[in-house]
Formats: C-alpha cells, sequence, structure tokens
C-alpha cells in the first residue's frame, strides 16, 4: 500500500486522477449538451432531423466504446481533424454518452403529462418554447435518477482512454504495473480514486434530486 | 477499377461466411515481414536435441502439455512479426526462440505463440502464463527484481524514427517540444523525457508508426532494431535518425526463480552463436533492414 | 421495427402543421438532408484523398485466414458474452434478492457489493482480475469481470422493478397466507422481470460491447482479431485501422440490433400472454 509514496509515484497518480476528472467533466458536458440536442431532434417536427436523431443513436450505443476511441484516435486525423489525444477522447467518449442521455431524455419527455404541452400550444409557444419551458424543465425532475447512472458510468468508462495516450487513471495503473508493484496495492489505490469520483457525482445527483423535489 | 477492386474487397469482407467462399490462401508475394529481393539469405534450421535433461519445473510441466508457450512480439517487421494472412512468424527473435526450443528439445510446431504487449511482460512471465519470452526485452535490474534473464544475445539502442522529409530531429536533443510517440509504460518513456518532447503513448509501436506516417507525431523512439524494421517496411516514408542514445541488451525473460531453465538457455544461445546459426539467422531477418551483423555480445551468466 | 420510429409524444410537442409550417419542415428537411450528405461526402472524399479506400489496404480481408480468423474472434465474443450474461443475471437475481433481504447484514453486505462493483471501472477489474487471478484463461477473467459488474447492474434493475410492483401485490399474497420466498418468487419477481425487461436486455446489450475489454487481456475475440489486423499490415500501403473499423463496427451494430430485436419479441409475447389474461381496455 505504501508504495504510493514512493518516489514520483504520487506524482504520477494525482495527475491521472486529475485527468480523470477533467476528462469525465469535459465529456459530460458534451454528453449533456448533444444529447439534449438529440432529444430534441428525435421530438422534433422533422422527419430528417428524427431519423439522424435515431441513426446516431442507434450507431454509437450498440458500437462498444474501445471501437469509438479507435475510430476517432485513427479515423479523425485523415478527415483533416487534428487535436490532442484529451479532445480525442473527449469526443468519442462524449458521442457514446450523449445517445444515451439522449434515450434517457426521451423517455422523460414521454412522462410529461400531455396536458401540459397541451396547454403550452394553446397558449401559442412554438415547438422550441414547449420544449425549452414547459416540458424538458418537468422532464428534468423524472430523468434525474436514470441520469445519474448514466453519469456515474461515465468516469468509469473514460478508463478506455488511458489505451488511447490519455495519461488518466488507467494508465498510471499500467505504469505502476510495470513497475513492478504489487497488483493488488494498485488495484486498492485506484479503486479508491474511482469510488470517490463516483460517490460524489451520486452526491450531486441526490442534491440536485432534493433541490429539485416538487409535491406533483 | 480501383474503386471496384476496393468494393469487392469490401463486400468479400462483409459476406464473410463460414466456406469463405471468396477468400484466399497463403501469404502474398511482395509482403512478408522482408523486404529483401530474389537472394535473400536463408533462414538456417536447427537440429532438435533429444532427451534433454533441464531440471526446471517450467519445462517438465511445457514437456507435459508437448508444447512450449513462447511470448512475442507480433507487429515489429524483421523482428518479431506475425503475417496476419498465414499465421507465420518470422524475426530475429522468433529465430532466437527457435533455436532454444530446438535445444530444449521442442520443434517449431510444438511451439505455441503467445503475443504481448511490452506492459505486459512481467506479469505474463511471473504468472506462468509463458514459459519464456522472447521480444525486444531490455534487460535491467528493475525487471530483474520480478523476472530473471538470459542473456544478452543482442545489443540495440534507444533511437528515432522519422519522416524521411524530417531534417530538424537530428537526435535526441532536438527533440524538444516536438511529439515524440512511444509504448506505453516502456523504458523509452523516462529515456527520452530528459529532452522535454511532448509524448504520445499506445500499447503498441505499430500505432505510433500509423500516427507518425499521418503526421500526428513527429518521431517514434525506442530501439533502432525495432525502428530499423519499420523503416525497411515503408522505406522511402521513413527513416531511422541513427544516432542511438542508449544501450539496452536484449535477453531472454523467464521465471526468477528458475536457475535450471536460465542456464539450459544460456547453454543454447551459447551454442548457436558459436556455431554460426546466430550470424545466419541476423542476415535473413534483421539484416534485411539495411545494417550488417554486429558483434556477437557476450553472455552474462548470473 | 422501422429505424424513423414516430416518437410517442411527438403529436402533443407540435401543432399539426399548416401549410406554410409544412412549407417550412420540407425546407428544414431538404437543407438538413444536404448538409448530412454534404458532411457524409465530405467524409468519404477526403477517406479517398488519403488512399483509406486504396485496395492494398482493404487486402487481409481477402485471405481465408483472416476471415477464418474475424470468425473465430465473433465465436469467441459471443461465448464470453453468453457465459457472462448467463452468470451476470444468476448474481443479479441472487444480489437482488439479498438487498431485498430482511436481515440487516445481508441487506447491507449486498448493497455495498452492488455500489462498489457499480463503481469500478470494468477495464480496471479485468485488468486486475488477469494479473492477480487469471493470467493463463484470459477469458475468465473477462467473464467474471462482466458478471460482476453487470450483475451489480442487473442487481439495482431488478431490485427497482420488485419495488415499482404496486404494493397491493405483495399485501394481497402476504394476506392470503404466503410466506416472503412464495410472495417474491411468484407474485412480485414475475411482475418485476416483465416491466424490467427492457433495461435487463439494454444491459445485456452493454454485455456484449464491453466483451471487447478482452483486447486489453489478450482474449482473442473480435476486437482483438480486429486490433491484431490493422497493427500487423501485409503490405507498405499502410495500417488499415479505418478498414477494420469499417468492417468490425458494423458486426457489432448488427450483433446488437439483434439481441435488442430478440428483446422486443420476447416483450410482445409477455405483453400478448397478460393480455389474453386481462379483460381487453376499451
Amino acid at each position: 500500500m505504501g508504495f504510493l509514496f514512493e518516489q514520483d509515484n504520487f506524482a504520477l497518480f494525482r495527475d491521472g486522477f486529475l485527468q480523470t476528472i477533467e476528462l469525465s467533466a469535459l465529456s459530460a458536458l458534451l454528453a449533456l449538451l448533444l444529447g439534449t440536442l438529440l432529444a430534441a431532434f428525435r421530438v422534433s417536427p422533422v422527419p430528417v432531423l428524427r431519423a439522424f436523431g435515431t441513426a446516431w443513436v442507434t450507431l454509437f450505443r450498440n458500437t462498444p466504446l474501445t471501437l469509438l476511441f479507435f475510430a476517432v484516435t485513427f479515423g479523425l486525423p485523415p478527415l483533416g481533424v487534428h487535436f490532442s489525444h484529451l479532445v480525442f477522447a473527449v469526443l468519442a467518449l462524449g458521442g457514446y454518452t450523449a445517445s444515451f442521455v439522449c434515450e434517457v431524455i426521451r423517455s422523460g419527455i414521454n412522462t410529461v403529462p400531455l396536458g401540459q404541452a397541451e396547454a403550452a400550444r394553446s397558449l401559442g409557444m412554438t415547438f422550441g418554447q414547449t420544449l425549452t419551458l414547459v416540458v424538458l424543465p418537468q422532464a428534468a425532475r423524472t430523468v434525474l435518477a436514470p441520469m445519474s447512472s448514466v453519469f456515474i458510468a461515465l468516469p468509469r468508462n473514460s478508463a478506455i482512454a488511458g489505451a488511447f495516450s490519455v495519461g488518466e487513471l488507467y494508465s498510471a495503473q499500467q505504469t505502476f504495473s510495470e513497475r513492478g508493484y504489487s497488483i493488488f496495492a494498485i488495484f486498492f489505490w485506484v479503486a479508491c480514486a474511482y469510488l470517490l469520483i463516483s460517490a460524489t457525482v451520486a452526491t450531486f445527483f441526490r442534491f440536485l434530486e432534493s433541490r429539485l423535489a416538487v409535491v406533483r | 477499377m480501383r474503386t471496384s477492386r476496393t468494393l469487392a474487397v469490401a463486400l468479400c469482407a462483409v459476406a464473410l461466411t463460414a466456406t469463405a467462399a471468396c477468400g484466399k490462401d497463403g501469404t502474398p508475394g511482395a509482403t512478408a515481414a522482408s523486404s529483401g529481393g530474389s537472394a535473400a539469405p536463408a533462414l538456417p534450421s536447427y537440429t532438435v536435441k533429444t532427451d534433454v535433461k533441464v531440471d526446471s519445473p517450467v519445462i517438465a510441466e511445457a514437456r507435459k502439455r508437448g508444447q512450449l508457450i513462447i511470448g512475442a512480439k507480433a507487429d515489429q517487421p524483421n523482428l518479431g512479426w506475425e503475417d496476419v494472412a498465414s499465421g507465420d512468424r518470422s524475426g530475429f527473435d522468433i529465430e532466437i526462440a527457435k533455436m532454444i526450443a530446438a535445444d530444449l528439445g521442442f520443434t517449431p510446431q510444438q511451439i505455441k505463440w503467445q503475443t504481448l504487449v511490452s506492459s505486459q511482460r512481467e506479469p505474463a512471465i511471473a504468472k506462468g502464463q509463458i514459459d519464456f519470452y522472447v521480444g525486444t526485452y531490455s534487460i535491467n535490474d528493475e525487471r530483474k527484481k520480478s523476472v530473471s534473464f538470459a542473456g544478452p544475445y543482442y545489443i540495440a539502442g534507444q533511437d528515432l524514427l522519422v519522416r524521411a522529409d524530417n531534417t530538424s530531429i537530428t537526435g535526441p536533443e532536438s527533440v524538444g517540444g516536438k511529439n515524440v510517440c512511444t509504448a506505453t509504460g516502456s523504458t523509452s518513456i523516462k529515456n527520452i523525457q530528459q529532452y522535454n518532447p511532448k509524448i504520445t503513448q499506445f500499447d503498441t509501436y505499430s500505432a505510433c508508426v500509423e500516427k507518425l506516417m499521418s503526421n500526428e507525431v513527429d518521431a517514434v523512439t525506442t530501439d533502432d532494431a525495432i525502428l530499423k524494421g519499420y523503416a525497411s517496411k515503408y522505406a522511402p516514408k521513413l527513416r531511422v535518425v541513427g544516432k542511438p542514445f542508449t544501450k539496452e541488451n536484449y535477453g531472454v525473460g523467464l521465471n526468477k526463480d528458475d536457475k535450471a531453465l536460465r542456464d539450459a538457455i544460456s547453454d543454447a544461445l551459447k551454442a548457436h552463436e558459436d556455431n554460426g546459426d546466430w550470424k545466419k539467422a541476423y542476415d535473413a531477418t534483421l539484416g534485411l533492414s539495411g545494417s550488417p551483423a554486429p558483434e556477437v555480445p557476450a553472455l552474462d551468466r548470473y | 421495427m422501422s429505424i424513423l420510429n414516430r416518437p410517442a409524444s411527438a403529436g402533443v410537442l407540435y401543432d399539426a402543421p399548416g401549410p406554410k409550417a409544412r412549407a417550412r419542415y420540407r425546407l428544414f428537411g431538404v437543407l438538413s438532408v444536404l448538409g448530412i450528405l454534404g458532411l457524409l461526402w465530405y467524409v468519404f472524399a477526403a477517406l479517398d484523398a488519403n488512399g483509406q479506400f486504396d485496395p492494398d489496404l482493404w487486402d487481409p480481408f481477402q485471405y481465408n485466414f483472416v476471415q477464418q480468423m474475424i470468425l473465430d474472434g465473433l465465436l469467441a465474443t459471443l461465448k464470453a458474452f453468453g457465459l457472462a450474461a448467463a452468470f451476470s443475471l444468476t448474481l443479479g437475481a441472487l444480489l437482488a434478492a439479498g438487498q431485498l433481504s430482511d436481515h440487516k447484514p445481508v441487506r447491507w453486505a449486498c448493497t455495498g457489493i452492488v455500489q462498489f462493483f457499480r463503481a469500478m471501472p470494468l477495464l480496471i477489474l479485468i485488468v486486475a482480475l488477469y494479473y492477480a487471478f487469471f493470467a493463463k484463461q484470459s477469458m475468465w477473467a473477462l467473464v467474471i469481470g462482466l458478471t460482476l459488474y453487470n450483475g451489480a447492474v442487473q442487481a439495482e434493475i431488478i431490485r427497482s422493478g420488485v419495488n415499482a410492483v404496486p404494493r397491493g401485490q405483495g399485501e394481497a399474497a402476504y394476506a392470503i397466507g404466503m410466506r416472503k420466498t412464495q410472495v417474491m418468487a411468484s407474485i412480485l419477481v414475475p411482475q418485476a422481470v416483465r416491466s424490467m425487461l427492457p433495461s435487463m436486455i439494454g444491459q445485456l446489450v452493454v454485455t456484449l460491447k464491453d466483451t471487447s475489454l478482452g483486447l486489453i487481456i489478450t482474449y482473442q475475440e473480435l476486437l482483438f482479431v480486429g486490433k491484431k489486423i490493422a497493427s500487423q499490415p501485409m503490405n507498405a500501403a499502410g495500417f488499415p485501422y479505418i478498414p477494420v473499423v469499417l468492417v468490425i463496427g458494423p458486426i457489432y451494430i448488427a450483433m446488437c440490433l439483434l439481441l435488442t430485436a430478440l428483446a422486443r419479441w420476447i416483450e410482445a409475447r409477455g405483453r400478448r400472454g397478460a393480455n389474453r389474461r386481462t379483460s381487453p381496455a376499451a
């Protein structure tokens, strides 16, 4: 257990931890924005946009994340897209998670009582207004629980980025393992770090839930 | 024409069936690991020894299962290479492994190859997943804590692989701020870090070389033996800078406590170095990368 | 199953379009089609200009040996998935039962296990299992890793399903003298499974996709084979990473869609059975 405090191991571990948090936070942001947009596409009156949303979700939900990382890391540079590996990882992870966020929001929209949207429309609101002012704020409450599992899953999934030149916790684990420390000790510390992250995310969502809770 | 052939291949891949109706057999002529012409030097053949006595639990186990499990690399041309179209292995490390296997009483058919990336080597050896490992494995004190080494059988040095038109990188001193790629967890990282490059890491060198060819990184750094293979495979697109700045002693990695096996492997290396097989194997593999055979390194028995 | 499946609430969110709105939607539609086609064309053209459709790069897929390797990889993926699916559903049921137990220590232990494995990255779990216990049998490191993680998730799904069954159902069962085990086995769980089937199948799709992590521990599944083809090119044309993604990706998508379709079919059958027993709603 003590190996963490020898040599420069702690610095490596800390950098990996921070990188995991940075990667997860950026991907979460992208996933949330893109996922909401995709959900809007999927319920929009324009058939082409609906088809696009469906195609995106089908494509990204059914492809292994590792394969997506391959596609982004080796597929984007030939298209003239040159970013750092962190940005590539954010794109892969964010795009993947967005498809899950989209589905969660869409099913949340479906739980909002029909009368709400009808009332909004009868006030003369447009599709955009109905969605952003009436339906989504109400859907937000019901989607919190499934959304929290999506965002607890995200930092976990971010470990795959370690195999694609992002110096996060998994790559720190690889380096420690290469340096010959006991696998159990390494696993202990890495597990602690991830448990801390996921506990923080879970607490945050519980806080949101209590803030947004209303009697219905 | 070009597109239609691509289409045919794509369809073929999509319509992949158990009968593989549209498949081709074997290895295409111009591929393989070697870029050598018709006058390519022939590989030596090794006489398989019978009734070998090695007091090693690993070998006893291997004999019981009738198979020797050797760890190797699969993506290093002329060194440790596996042809995906036939599953055949070739390269200098592969030849060294075959020599040793022959002296331990195993035919090439009795070898089961196991591809392992650099970061998996120590655990695989320590846990007995493989019997021994031959694949650009530098001997160092840190690794000696978890495995032991027979050898060295070759001396390499860390060098840089760049695109042929790159004249700005002339050695390790000139990589400051440049984007340099290497394998996750390898010793090459530590050696290059002092020159302050931006480091990209993948688990295989082939990913690095692909990034080099697509202009994503400026150089790939690892042992020259590995780099020369890529340079000759992708000539004239790539070249090796040619200023090795470390000394890497390649050894055969094996179980830490198995002194009998280590001695047996050292004996096998010695015998084949003395009878000329080592040189023949070098000429037919690494030699194709363009450098003449070096002196045979002296074995370090401990 | 239509790919353009109509969103359930679509009709509610906007008025039936009049002539002007229809024209506007059509304009949007045409513009987005043009945009998407333009993007696809750009991707194709850029990849082509980059030489990614060079036949030499696609050459490996022509060989019997490579095709056999892909098939073997596919089978290895399905094998790991089958084992992990069976084990994770079993473990999920056990853990869910534990979480709903009346004995506090059992409940706490099971909740702890579920929360721990839900939070651990599968990749790190699998790698740790591989290095610590299963260096010789990478498949079991993968299967056990998948089982622990997906079992924990399935347990959560089953538990929330059981909790979502109307309370009257359980109370009625207790009232007619059933024991806890009977209430669970014959009243609550069957209803919970029916309502939770979509989520459970969704998790099975995740399990199937996650078998690809076997790549990291040298389990020779589909993606491992793909990576091998990409990193050991047969000729000097370069590394066929993009061809491999274009070949392997659709195989995974097809497998997942098949699994989803199977789930829909089972769900539809279940619903039909349920409808037969209840009187049709007006």
